[in-house]
């Protein structure tokens, strides 16, 4: 049997739904006979996002311009895209500046405010950091999602449970609070 | 006492007259998802979260706010109430800013809870972000008018029980909010007596006890329909 190609990506959060993909513990080992990681910042380290993906796990918004052009590519290239977690699902925490309209009161705050010796903004060096967007967006208001992992950050037995299905081709069944509960 | 007898979603029940369907439905044990309803203040049918259908009626009724009749034929829980039910939740969602994360009431929360219910993995809205304010100027509780859902449980149970009328909703459409007092500081509104009745009504994260961090605020949600049922049944113990 041929292994499902799985891909992880870490867009605008904060890492917790990849430490909690890690907490799935010793499932993992049951994981990996099932499929090979393709792409992944906690688990493989390849710089380009690979052909032929059957299964990308999404955690973060899109926030910024690398988002924004990499979720696309992502997309063309994957067969079932899943947002795991709030920041995906929603915005969540990382979408809490969008109430100021734009990036530059963010900016203006962190780097020039609260800064202690050199105020200025990270991308002044050309092609050093990418832009971020005026607006944080959710996964699905960039390019379809075909799977819905919300919580913050999802617990291991729920992330178990959404993606076992998938190993059989089945759709999982998203319902009841302890698959979908925000938070 | 007469009795009304009428069918929900197949079976044939009796109720009192004059009862609502929501309170037949939850007397034989049916659910009906509600959000503005506290058991023991009027009802007014804001949130449309109970919405059912009505035979021989070309519109959806609040279950709240319609009255049993002989005879009638109810459905709460169709393939179109479903839909309709969930996406109401999604537009309630995307209207404020109930980033469950962040909030006090996670996981006491009637609105999550109700996300939950009803099936709600995500919505098909953007989110609107809104900057409607928070005001801590009281010394025991404050409000975050973002995360409210204009139900207004709390302008009800602060009129109706504690009889101080400190709340309000002013301004209309998407710029409606709760206000205390005539517009002013919660903190410098002389009719509140500080009861906290708004605090255990509230079903989210919008009013709560100062000093609550994430996840941490608790709500007696017995103590209003304690109160409503001391004085109209003279039920004094609970």
């Amino acid at each position: 049997m041929t292994k499902i190609r799985l891909a992880t990506i870490w867009f605008a959060g904060c890492a917790g739904c990849h430490m909690s993909f890690l907490d799935m513990d010793e499932w993992l080992f049951e994981l990996t006979k099932h499929v090979d990681i393709v792409f992944s910042p906690a688990l493989a380290d390849p710089k380009e996002y690979p052909d032929n993906v059957d299964v990308c796990l999404i955690e973060g918004a899109i926030g910024n311009e690398e988002h924004l052009e990499l979720i696309q590519e992502i997309r063309q290239k994957t067969k079932i895209v899943a947002s795991l977690g709030d920041c995906a699902v929603t915005s969540n925490v990382s979408g809490l500046r969008n109430k100021y309209g734009s990036a530059e009161p963010v900016l203006e705050r962190t780097y020039f405010e609260l800064a202690d010796l050199q105020p200025q903004l990270p991308y002044d060096k050309e092609g050093v950091l990418p832009k971020l967007l005026d607006r944080v967006y959710p996964i699905h208001e960039v390019v379809p999602v075909d799977l819905f992992i919300p919580g913050c950050p999802p617990e291991a037995d729920r992330i178990i449970a959404a993606i076992e299905p998938l190993l059989q081709n089945q759709q999982p069944v998203m319902a009841g609070r302890k698959m979908i509960k925000f938070g | 006492m007469s009795v009304k007898t009428l069918t929900i979603n197949g079976e044939l029940i009796s109720a009192r007259a004059g009862d609502t369907i929501l309170q037949a439905a939850k007397d034989n044990g049916i659910y009906i998802p509600t959000l503005c309803h506290l058991e023991g203040l009027s009802d007014i049918g804001a949130c449309r979260m109970c919405m059912v259908e009505v035979e021989g009626i070309n519109k959806l009724l609040s279950a709240c706010v319609t009255e049993v009749a002989e005879g009638m034929v109810v459905a709460t829980n169709t393939e179109k109430l479903k839909e309709y039910r969930r996406m109401n939740m999604e537009l309630i969602f995307a209207e404020g800013n109930h980033t469950c994360a962040v909030c006090v009431a996670n996981s006491n929360c009637e609105l999550q809870d109700t996300a939950v219910a009803v099936g709600m993995e995500h919505t098909r809205f953007s989110y609107r972000f809104p900057d409607r304010g928070v005001d801590l100027s009281h010394p025991q509780f404050g409000i975050d008018r973002n995360r409210c859902i204009l139900c207004t449980r709390c302008v009800r149970v602060c009129d109706e029980i504690e009889g101080a009328h400190v709340w309000d909703i002013a301004n209309r459409g998407e710029e409606a909010e709760i206000v205390s007092g005539l517009n002013q500081p919660w903190g410098e509104v002389d009719a509140c007596t500080a009861c906290g009745k708004c605090v255990n009504a509230c079903p989210t994260g919008a009013i709560s006890y100062k000093g609550s961090s994430v996840a941490v605020m608790q709500r007696d949600r017995g103590r209003i329909p304690f109160l409503a049922a001391a004085r109209e049944k003279q039920q004094w113990t609970r």
